[in-house]
């Protein structure tokens, strides 16, 4: 794939913000072109956060995604309000447990699972973001295997560095859900 | 240091001004800007420099004059409203002729607007940032490398002109993330010394002045003429632009900033279709690249801006009545998408073709 553009999106504090900055920093390991926007604006003093993120071969023109190839939504308002800009062929990866009322979109590919519950049964509760991560990662495999963990060695601030191994964990989880 | 990096806009431009050797740093918090007076306020004191959080933007760009006046590479940033409250002071370090930088992280107005990114103070960049005869370079840059690029360069050219010199960003450059490779960094201890400057010297020369006070009519004029010498030297040197896929393009447009990029996805949507579309992007807003312009041998123009139509007067100037010059733009914080500019590509290229 030339050029993948993506909406993570979902409450504020469910780190949407995060997940994307992990799939950026996937890019920059592999030297791809890659720009990461996030919503900053009145929607999300509202309580809801979104970011833009493309990889892509070429030179990124817009860095704000309006017809995003992957959707990642952690909340029924962000489904409702991008599910209908998806292109045609493109991916949504959905926390089952927060989102439950789906769209008919029959020419996307819908992957559905319980990220938050999953996240918290498995000890590695506020981690449902990454759970989505490693779940599109396993969809779409946006970047090598390794470069993932790689990505995550990098987003972690050094302060939270005791957390490296659990969202390693929780990428884990998602790709064998 | 090559190693590519993942930095916001605003945090990369407070890093090159850093790495330029920039330790004097005054600011006051502004949406979308203030990452990078935060990224100032941890860093600074690690580096023996200063972050000062002024008690408003007027004092900030006081600052600023004080410690330009003493010889020091010296910065502020805001965003819109506040740009506007520092305009007394810029226009006092223009008339002083006192390098320093300023960042504009852009957001709709007027008044206070909104939050989001826009270029609706491209008239008072280049024509009118306070009052008095004068002008300052204007850099806008469209990606977060060429941030950082463009900020460590603006010191050099704010050193040799002496003059204040704006960086005009806006609210999606400043909140994005891009890889960048941040420049080499100076130390502030090797830069040239600065024979102006009002510092101390154990009186071991005639004391300097800095000032923009001229009570004598003439004295005041022949200030003016000098320094409208210096303009036409950087008119002259410092015009820069990027083109792309211009040579044969019929319908050229003209944009700057993060709409360059907007359009940029839009001219390569266009050429798909078979229009030859392609598209100037100004990298210095003042002075304006004219040349690059009156050469283009398109059949129409397009100006795509984030306000009502301002830069669209520059390229008028350029071309005047030899071909048409079309404006297309969302104000107030809306960011135009790829796809409304295609359609103004395509229409345009319907008319041209006629």
């Amino acid at each position: 794939m030339s050029d993948t553009r993506m909406i993570l999106a979902g409450f504020g504090g469910q780190g949407v913000l995060f997940a994307g900055k992990v799939i950026a920093y996937a890019g920059l390991i592999e030297n791809k072109q890659l720009s990461w926007l996030p919503s900053y604006g009145p929607e999300m003093r509202g309580g809801t956060a979104n970011c833009s993120v493309t990889l892509s071969d070429e030179p990124i023109g817009s860095p704000l995604v309006t017809t995003p190839d992957v959707l990642v939504v952690m909340n029924q308002p962000s489904y409702d309000r991008f599910i209908n800009d998806v292109a045609p062929g493109g991916v949504v990866i959905v926390d089952s447990g927060l989102v439950q009322d789906l769209a008919d979109r029959e020419d996307v590919t819908t992957y559905a699972i319980p990220a938050t519950s999953l996240s918290e049964d498995a000890d590695l509760s506020g981690l449902a973001n990454i759970v989505l991560v490693g779940k599109l990662w396993d969809a779409i495999g946006f970047c090598d295997r390794e470069t993932l963990d790689a990505a995550i060695d990098k987003s972690v601030p050094a302060r939270k560095a005791a957390l490296v191994e659990k969202n390693k964990s929780a990428i884990e989880l998602g790709i064998a859900s | 240091m090559t190693e590519k990096v993942l930095m916001k806009g605003n945090e990369a431009m407070a890093e090159a001004a850093m790495r330029a050797g920039c330790r004097f740093f005054f600011g006051y918090p502004i949406t979308p800007q203030t990452e990078l007076a935060a990224y100032m306020a941890r860093q600074m004191p690690k580096r023996d420099g200063v972050y000062l959080q002024a008690e408003s933007e007027v004092a900030a760009i006081n600052m600023v004059y004080g410690a330009a006046a003493a010889g020091a590479r010296a910065m502020t940033s805001s965003s819109s409203p506040g740009i506007s409250l520092k305009t007394e002071g810029i226009s006092y370090m223009a008339g002083a002729d006192l390098p320093g930088v300023i960042i504009n992280v852009q957001r709709g107005g007027p008044g206070l607007g909104s939050i989001q990114p826009s270029q609706s103070d491209y008239f008072q960049a280049t024509r009118a940032m306070g009052h008095g005869d004068f002008y300052m370079p204007v850099y806008a840059p469209s990606t977060v490398q060429e941030m950082a690029d463009l900020v460590y360069e603006a010191f050099d050219v704010a050193d040799k002109y002496r003059t204040p010199v704006v960086i005009l960003a806006d609210g999606m450059l400043g909140q994005m993330m891009e890889p960048v490779i941040l420049p080499e960094a100076i130390d502030p201890a090797d830069l040239p010394e600065k024979d102006w400057a009002t510092n101390g010297h154990a009186g071991k020369r005639k004391h300097n002045v800095v000032n923009s006070l001229f009570l004598d009519a003439q004295a005041n004029e022949d200030k003016n003429i000098e320094r409208f010498k210096t303009y036409e030297m950087i008119k002259r040197d410092e015009q820069r632009v990027e083109t792309y896929r211009t040579e044969d393009a019929d319908i050229c447009i003209v944009a700057f900033g993060a709409c360059a990029r907007i359009a940029r996805s839009a001219v390569n949507e266009a050429r798909e279709q078979g229009i030859k579309a392609g598209l100037i992007r100004p990298i210095t807003l003042w002075p304006y690249p004219y040349r690059a312009i009156e050469q283009c041998p398109a059949k129409a123009f397009l100006t795509v801006e984030m306000n009502m139509g301002q830069m669209i007067e520059d390229v008028r100037l350029a071309v005047g009545n030899s071909v048409p010059v079309e404006f297309f733009g969302r104000t107030g914080g809306v960011i135009p998408t790829p796809d409304e500019v295609l359609a103004q590509l395509r229409a345009l290229n319907e008319k041209v073709g006629e």
